[in-house]
């Protein structure tokens, strides 16, 4: 049966994932927080290298598409998620029978482990069988496991398993213990003596009592004693323990590697799915972008910085989100305005969008054409480095250049507060040469910056502006929009709250 | 086994919840003082008596024949009851001394244990077979016989002989068999205790005797942590008999303490007799009847409280208000109209509760609930006006009256003018009439009784606390027609003494 993958449509993909490291802009983008929310919990599947490598073909973008949005129904995630937790239960009870130190202990907890594989295979087909697939990943998945559980390896297994567990649950013996003896035989109809006791005195119940039993405490490890009993009760039934003894030995790889993926692989689209979910539930949007490579007239409405959004709805906070397009030659977006004012947030959102659309996640939103990058660069600023021994302008250069030298006209770069510890003529003039570049290039660029100058330096440029609101200027909005820089407004508004624009100030100045 | 001495067919439930309006029926009838007697210095004994008291509205006729009859049988043989009460006292007293040590969470404690309390509860019961056997010619109530009768058939030798086996079976002498199974972890589970298969010894031989094979283990007597684990399983197999034996212990204590109970409460009325002879008022066992068969009527009816705080003897007043729902009580200031109010009540739950009544006759109806709405001292927190607290008060009783119930209604509604108490007074008593709510009331309301008298006159009986021409009060309460004073005056003079003129 062929192998194949439910993260990659060729699954010579699957190789160089393994490896990869985290990227470089993840950190400036706080892509590295909503990795870190998304996998919470799913440590056991290593799914980090799964969001660490964008996909550079549309094609495989659309395969994860189809697949979370056939994921996206409730009943269909559930199964999954009922299949996963089989599968943990199989592995903890793989992990219980290595710690185990008695060898018919440890033979128990295999069967276990197997017989619940068993279950999770065998309830993942009929699962699937029940609900309507139109991704070809999952129609995949389906085709392979009900192939799977009609071969002769699975068949027997399951079987084997049966026959086994009715052989070792019919098993019943007495004890006879006496001073220091314990003496084991077969069970032979005894009655039980406790019900015996409680009916003699039956008549005088008058109602609820105290229960006397004593809860003991259970653990899977069993004493010695408990173990020489074991081999009695094994001496008694021979042919029950050398069964279990052959099981146990022939079916040690029991474990399908391609079920074996599935279950870490699929993990990728819930572990989203169910991060989003609790957003959702806040009245947030997620959407399937469009992923373009041949047009940059990219967009997005109702946008938002994921990381912040989690801990907003976390705090019962509202979340802003904002819009943005490009049109014509449009390549670059120049946002200035008040600080605190959602600048950054904005620049983070479009580099999320466009990281996550790029591993085939939905996105913020309610709706969005993205760009397929061949590369993403961010510059924000960073904190002196003394081992660096050299100056933060010197520093913000070195690293500029490193990124242009990199970046292609496929490339996105995302800018953040350069050119801050220097003069503003100084800055000026670098950035003016830093952005001419990139004009040049023509690539999609965004550019948080203080110099108002920048926004109108080339029709590819796009002015946008944070903004305060009118009546209480100390409040911000954090909605950024597409205005012309003029540096005022902010100041305008303060003025007003404290009745000092012009018109104020003369109706209170009036004799 | 059940003693069921309260009712025929149940336990008294002592967890019920007390009738909302506890705390005004004991401020205002004054029953602290019948408890007291009831109980002497014994805080179980008031408990019952005040939980029987309280919850006597829920009994029926039948019930309360039940109760005097057994009641009856008591006071022929007092001390047959007081020593049944005494035993059971002691029972419950004897079980809490037994030491339970300090391992009692390992069921081999809690067998021990319990097969000592058992050890004691088996003489016990055996002392209340053979006084069941020795007193039972003296009894004739249908609840007492059926006690006696009970304890007689349960308890006979063959099942103290059964008890007894299994207290010697319990004890292991001759070794444990516990059947068990493998968990699906291969560990043994489900360990349960097996009866040996023969009924007399030497059943151990017979296990070895066998064909069928067998395996034996030993454990070492330097094996510290394998006896440890021996014990464990053995603590296993015992924990569900060390459960039914504790069980039972409890079963049996509950019933004693049932019995306690129950007996508790005629050991009350024996107290409360006792009493109440000292002072030489009659008593009679009432006739209760069906709710709504018949009216009040009485003969030397007392308030029994106020019988046992003071002194001298106390004054008993006769009344028929048959096919009558409404009483209004007019008439002279300190003229016993209170006095009567309360003895009204009390006789009623003293009836209600299968005891006997202060009087030489008395017969009522059952009545659902009983309710008492008396002048209160002005609202401490200041909530509220005084005529307001009162009306919240009716409220209150409103929401929980029903048809037959009992409302003794004291002053109420004075705390404003005259006409406008009237008022409210007519239009609550009218309504509550509709509903059949029967209807005692001490009133100054002149405009209220005298408009029910010109008008309502077949539906209510009018009574008048007596005075004499010359102003001396008999606390005698006396039929007649309501007057428009209370001879306040007559009060204001004997206070001072010179009409006031003492003053400067």
């Amino acid at each position: 049966m062929a192998f194949f993958s439910i993260l990659y449509p060729k699954c010579e993909s699957r190789a160089e994932t393994e490896s990869s490291e985290q990227p470089a802009f993840f950190k400036d983008l706080n892509l590295d927080q909503i990795v870190a929310a998304v996998t919470a919990g799913r440590q056991e599947y290593r799914l980090q290298p799964f969001f660490h490598v964008s996909l550079k073909d549309i094609d495989a973008i659309h395969y994860r598409q189809e697949i979370m949005r056939d994921l996206q129904d409730n009943v269909l995630l559930g199964h999954i998620q009922s299949f996963a937790r089989t599968m943990r239960a199989m592995r903890e009870h793989l992990a219980q029978a290595a710690k185990l130190y008695y060898e018919r202990q440890k033979k128990a907890w295999f069967v276990n482990a197997m017989e619940l594989y068993c279950d999770a295979v065998q309830s993942l087909a009929r699962d699937l069988r029940l609900v309507e697939l139109k991704s070809r990943g999952l129609l995949a998945s389906r085709d392979y496991v009900n192939d799977y559980i009609r071969t002769e390896r699975f068949t027997a297994l399951l079987s084997g398993i049966r026959s086994l567990r009715a052989e070792l649950s019919s098993i019943k013996f007495c004890l006879l213990i006496r001073d220091n003896s314990i003496t084991v035989r077969s069970y032979e109809s005894e009655t039980d003596y406790s019900v015996e006791v409680a009916e003699t005195f039956a008549k005088f119940r008058q109602g609820a009592v105290k229960d006397y039993t004593v809860k003991f405490l259970s653990w899977p490890e069993m004493n010695h004693v408990e173990a020489g009993i074991l081999d009695l009760v094994a001496k008694l039934h021979p042919e029950v323990f050398a069964h279990l003894d052959e099981f146990c030995s022939r079916h040690t790889d029991y474990l399908d590697e391609t079920i074996e993926v599935f279950d870490r692989e699929v993990q990728f689209y819930a572990a989203y799915l169910e991060f989003i979910q609790r957003l959702k539930e806040a009245g947030l949007k997620f959407c399937y972008p469009e992923i373009c490579a041949d047009r940059k007239d990219i967009y997005s409405l109702e946008g938002f910085d994921l990381a912040l959004a989690s801990k907003l709805v976390q705090e019962n906070s509202a979340v802003v989100c904002n819009d943005f397009y490009l049109k014509d030659k449009e390549r670059i977006f120049i946002v200035s305005g008040p600080n605190q004012g959602g600048k950054t947030t904005f620049a983070r959102a479009f580099g999320q969008m466009h990281y996550l659309a790029s591993v085939g996640c939905p996105v913020p939103g309610a709706k969005a054409r993205l760009f397929l990058f061949d590369g993403l660069f961010t510059h924000f600023e960073q904190e002196e480095d003394i081992a660096r021994l050299r100056g933060k302008l010197q520093d913000d250069l070195l690293r500029m250049y490193d990124i242009l030298k990199r970046c292609t006209p496929n490339s996105i770069i995302i800018i953040n507060e350069i050119f801050s510890s220097t003069t503003l003529k100084d800055a000026i003039f670098l950035s003016r040469k830093i952005m001419e570049k990139i004009l040049q290039l023509d690539a999609l660029c965004v550019c948080v910056t203080f110099i108002v100058e920048l926004a109108a330096l080339s029709e590819k440029t796009v002015s946008m502006v944070s903004s305060v609101a009118p009546d209480n200027p100390t409040l911000r909005t954090y909605k950024i929009s597409r205005k012309p820089a003029d540096g005022l407004a902010y100041a305008v508004a303060i003025a007003e709250k404290y009745r000092l624009t012009f018109r104020q100030l003369r109706e209170r100045l009036k004799p | 086994m059940k003693a069921f001495l309260l009712y025929r067919d149940r336990d008294f439930d002592v967890q019920q919840q007390l009738p909302f309006n506890e705390g005004d029926l004991s401020q205002d009838l004054e029953l602290g003082t019948l408890f007291q007697a009831m109980a002497g210095e014994d805080r179980f004994l008031f408990d019952v008596a005040k939980k029987a008291l309280f919850l006597a509205f829920s009994s029926d006729p039948d019930t309360i024949r039940y109760r005097q009859d057994i009641l009856k049988d008591c006071l022929n043989n007092p001390s047959v009851a007081r020593e049944l009460y005494d035993l059971a006292v002691q029972s419950i007293e004897n079980e809490k001394k037994v030491y339970f040590g300090i391992f009692r969470d390992h069921p081999s404690t809690i067998l021990h244990r319990s097969l000592d309390v058992m050890q004691m509860f088996v003489g016990a019961l055996k002392r209340l077979r053979a006084i069941a056997v020795e007193q039972e010619a003296k009894f004739g109530s249908e609840g007492m016989t059926r006690l006696f009768a009970m304890l007689r058939r349960e308890l006979n030798e063959r099942y103290f002989a059964e008890i007894q086996d299994h207290l010697r079976r319990l004890k292991f002498r001759e070794g444990l068999l516990i059947s068990a199974e493998l968990d699906k972890g291969n560990k043994g589970t489900n360990y349960i205790l097996r009866k040996p298969p023969q009924k007399e010894q030497r059943w151990l031989k017979r296990i070895f005797a066998r064909k069928k094979p067998f395996y034996t283990l030993f454990i070492s007597e330097r094996d510290e942590s394998g006896s440890k684990a021996l014990s464990e399983i053995k603590d296993k197999g015992i924990n569900l008999a060390a459960n039914a034996l504790a069980q039972s212990n409890d079963h049996i204590v509950s019933f004693f303490s049932m019995l306690r109970v129950e007996l508790a409460f005629y050991i009350g009325c024996l107290n409360l007799h006792e009493r109440l002879k000292q002072r030489g008022g009659p008593i009679c066992f009432p006739a209760a009847l069906a709710p709504g068969a018949g009216g009040i009527a009485f003969k030397g009816l007392y308030d029994a409280c106020l019988a046992l705080s003071v002194d001298h003897g106390v004054v008993g007043n006769d009344m028929n208000a048959d096919h009558k729902d409404l009483v209004v009580i007019t008439g002279a200031n300190q003229g016993g109209k209170s006095t009567f109010l309360r003895s009204i009540g009390l006789a009623q739950l003293l009836m209600q509760c299968g005891m006997f009544v202060p009087a030489e006759y008395y017969r009522a109806g059952v009545c659902g609930g009983l309710f008492t709405h008396f002048k209160r001292e002005e609202d401490a927190a200041m909530n509220s006006g005084k005529l307001e607290e009162e009306l919240k008060r009716m409220s209150e009783i409103v929401d929980r009256l029903k048809a037959d119930s009992l409302l003794l209604l004291n002053e109420s509604f004075a705390a404003t003018n005259e006409r406008e108490g009237s008022e409210i007074a007519h239009q609550i008593i009218s309504a509550l009439l509709e509903k059949r709510v029967k209807i005692f009331y001490v009133t100054h309301l002149y405009e209220f009784a005298h408009g029910f008298y010109e008008g309502q006159k077949e539906q209510a009986v009018f009574l008048r606390a007596e005075r004499q021409a010359n102003g001396e009060r008999t606390f005698k309460i006396l039929e007649g027609p309501p007057l428009d004073t209370s001879f306040g005056e007559d009060l204001y003079r004997r206070i001072f003494p010179n009409g006031g003129s003492a003053f400067p």
